[in-house]
């Protein structure tokens, strides 16, 4: 069974690889753009994918993340491009038009307010945990529509996208090449910390709590350093996705955004590795094909889902690779 | 005179209006078995969450080896020493047999924050988990699925990652309980040895084991102890006799 899931996974890498490259040959740069959405939300759904899949916290915020790495690479690229200076006292502070520097940004504000936003949350389980994520997320929304300095409710553009030394970001597929290999990057992570003696520990408190505070080790630790990684990833996601859009705009805060990464995980399957990155390029495919079908293919997504939620729990991954096995 | 290695002093616990423990006194030496008995519902299970930190209890203290460990947390004081088995299996059923006893391993050594090395591929922590499997008798089936084991199995397992946090004490809530005639007999012996490593607070209603194990019992009654003393006390004490009347039989 592990050997099946390996093999759907290469089958899935293969597939982010060769349909750009395809589009790229037969100059089609909006599939290229299609592919690089995919994988930067697939990006989203990995790091939501840490708290919900590896600890089985169920975060309907993760759009505040998402939100933050936008906003990360909206503020910095919005004082670069106007010449002004985002902190004049009590030392000068300049916006940046540089990834790197916005992605390290993106991932320290993300995974800070994962922390905050974590240690707070945690203190609750279930469906309350549900709720407290799901009001985070829309405060962050509120404050964003009624900030005026960044657009407030209309949001910003940004004119050109940013730069990436030696590369030229503007050409669709050397910016797909940058989100894939993000994507790659984070998925090496999660593998990492999967296999570690944390994903041990937290993969034993999802199933038993109780087992973990009997060994000396307390399942709120583990849970908080897991939703602050979950959502440095998301916010690394929402710096791309800002990118990809040249556009950031409170939206990216909103709780369908949260909902939709979560369904991306759901499609493919929850806790498995690469369960995001298929469902998000379901999405995406499913978006681009039935949109021409019928204006309302939102019901058939619906249909789909539910589908899936009843008669194959483990997503499409499940489906295709069977169940999870337990493994050394 | 050694110094008790486990004491409880005056430990209460009330839920509403029900008293489930009532100035529980009583200590652990060391290389004792000391066997806690009672009828049903006399407060047992309760005694073993307030000891082991999972329930707060309303008074009363906990010394670990001198400490008094009463404002530690249920993992601090497995931290500190405290080994407990769950009278309900409490293990992670997806895990394989193996996983569990290096999730004790990890705990216990204090390692479960590390994020890169392949746990499965720590020698330190396997040879930890796989000696405790052997000791219990589960070294064959290391890379079965723990929700695939027998009840007794899981019994086995339970103290097998106790053994993994090599405690100052082991808490066991009714060890015995599913294992079946055979099972219990070589239980009782790996019991009788154990003693020796640590000594063990046991809670059981396989009587026969009990007074074939313990060094001391107390017999625990509506929440109090009415009596502690060696097996050949207990059996002669007419109160413990009549609290046991038609309840279970006392060998």
């Amino acid at each position: 069974m592990m050997r099946r899931e390996n093999l759907l996974n290469a089958v899935i890498l293969l597939g982010f690889i060769a349909v750009p490259l395809w589009a790229w040959v037969a100059d089609e740069p909006f599939i290229i753009t299609l592919s690089t959405r995919a994988a930067i939300l697939a990006l989203a759904g990995v790091g939501l994918n840490v708290a919900l899949g590896l600890g089985g916290l169920v975060s309907l915020g993760h759009a505040a993340f998402f939100g933050i790495g936008g906003y990360a690479m909206g503020v910095l690229a919005f004082h670069a491009q106007n010449y002004l200076p985002l902190l004049e006292a009590p030392f000068l502070i300049e916006g940046t038009k540089s990834m790197p520097v916005i992605w390290l940004v993106a991932i320290l504000t993300a995974s800070l307010a994962a922390f905050l936003i974590g240690a707070l949350s945690l203190r609750t389980s279930g469906v309350y945990f549900i709720m407290i994520t799901l009001a985070f997320g829309q405060m962050l929304f509120f404050f964003m529509i009624s900030w005026p300095a960044y657009g407030g409710e209309d949001g910003m553009s940004i004119y050109i996208r940013n730069g990436f030394p030696g590369l030229n970001t503007l050409d669709p597929i050397q910016f797909y090449a940058i989100a894939f290999t993000l994507l790659l990057a984070a998925l090496w992570l999660v593998a990492q910390i999967q296999g570690s003696a944390f994903g041990l520990a937290l993969a034993s408190a999802r199933q038993n709590p109780t087992r973990v505070t009997a060994v000396g080790i307390r399942p709120r630790h583990l849970h908080l350093v897991a939703f602050t990684v979950s959502g440095a990833i998301t916010g690394l996601s929402g710096a791309l996705f800002a990118d990809l859009n040249r556009f950031v705009s409170p939206t990216m805060f909103s709780w369908q955004t949260s909902g939709e990464i979560m369904v991306f995980v759901i499609i493919g399957g929850v806790g498995r590795l690469f369960g995001p990155v298929l469902g998000a390029a379901t999405f995406i495919a499913m978006e681009y094909w039935l949109d021409g079908v019928s204006d309302y293919w939102h019901i058939y997504l619906g249909a789909g889902l539910l589908g899936l939620v009843l008669f194959a729990r483990g997503g499409l991954i499940g489906l295709i690779a069977g169940r999870e096995v337990a493994h050394d | 005179m050694t110094e008790p290695v486990l004491r409880i002093e005056g430990l209460s616990k009330s839920f509403g209006a029900l008293v489930a423990n009532a100035d529980v006194t009583l200590d652990l030496n060391p290389g004792e078995i000391h066997a806690l008995i009672g009828p049903n519902g006399a407060g047992k299970s309760t005694l073993m969450q307030a000891i082991s930190g999972a329930l707060a209890p309303d008074a009363g203290r906990l010394h670990l080896m001198g400490r008094d460990i009463t404002g530690l947390d249920m993992a601090a004081r497995a931290r500190a020493g405290l080994g407990r088995t769950f009278q309900i299996s409490a293990l992670a059923m997806d895990h394989t047999v193996l996983q569990n006893a290096v999730l004790g391993a990890l705990g216990a050594q204090g390692r479960a924050f590390r994020f890169f090395a392949p746990v499965m591929g720590d020698r330190a922590l396997l040879g930890t988990a796989r000696a405790a499997l052997a000791e219990v008798g589960l070294a064959d089936l290391a890379t079965t699925r723990t929700a695939d084991l027998s009840h007794g199995q899981r019994r086995q397992l339970e103290v097998a990652v106790a053994l993994t946090l090599a405690p100052r004490v082991f808490l066991m809530d009714e060890p015995m309980a599913g294992l079946g005639l055979e099972g219990s007999a070589r239980m009782t012996g790996f019991l009788d040895q154990l003693r020796h490593r640590a000594p063990i607070l046991l809670v059981e209603h396989d009587m026969d084991a009990v007074f074939a194990l313990a060094d001391r019992i107390s017999v625990l009654v509506y929440g109090r102890i009415i009596a502690t003393g060696t097996p050949a006390e207990i059996r002669a004490n007419p109160e413990v006799r009549r609290a046991y009347l038609g309840e279970e039989a006392m060998p």
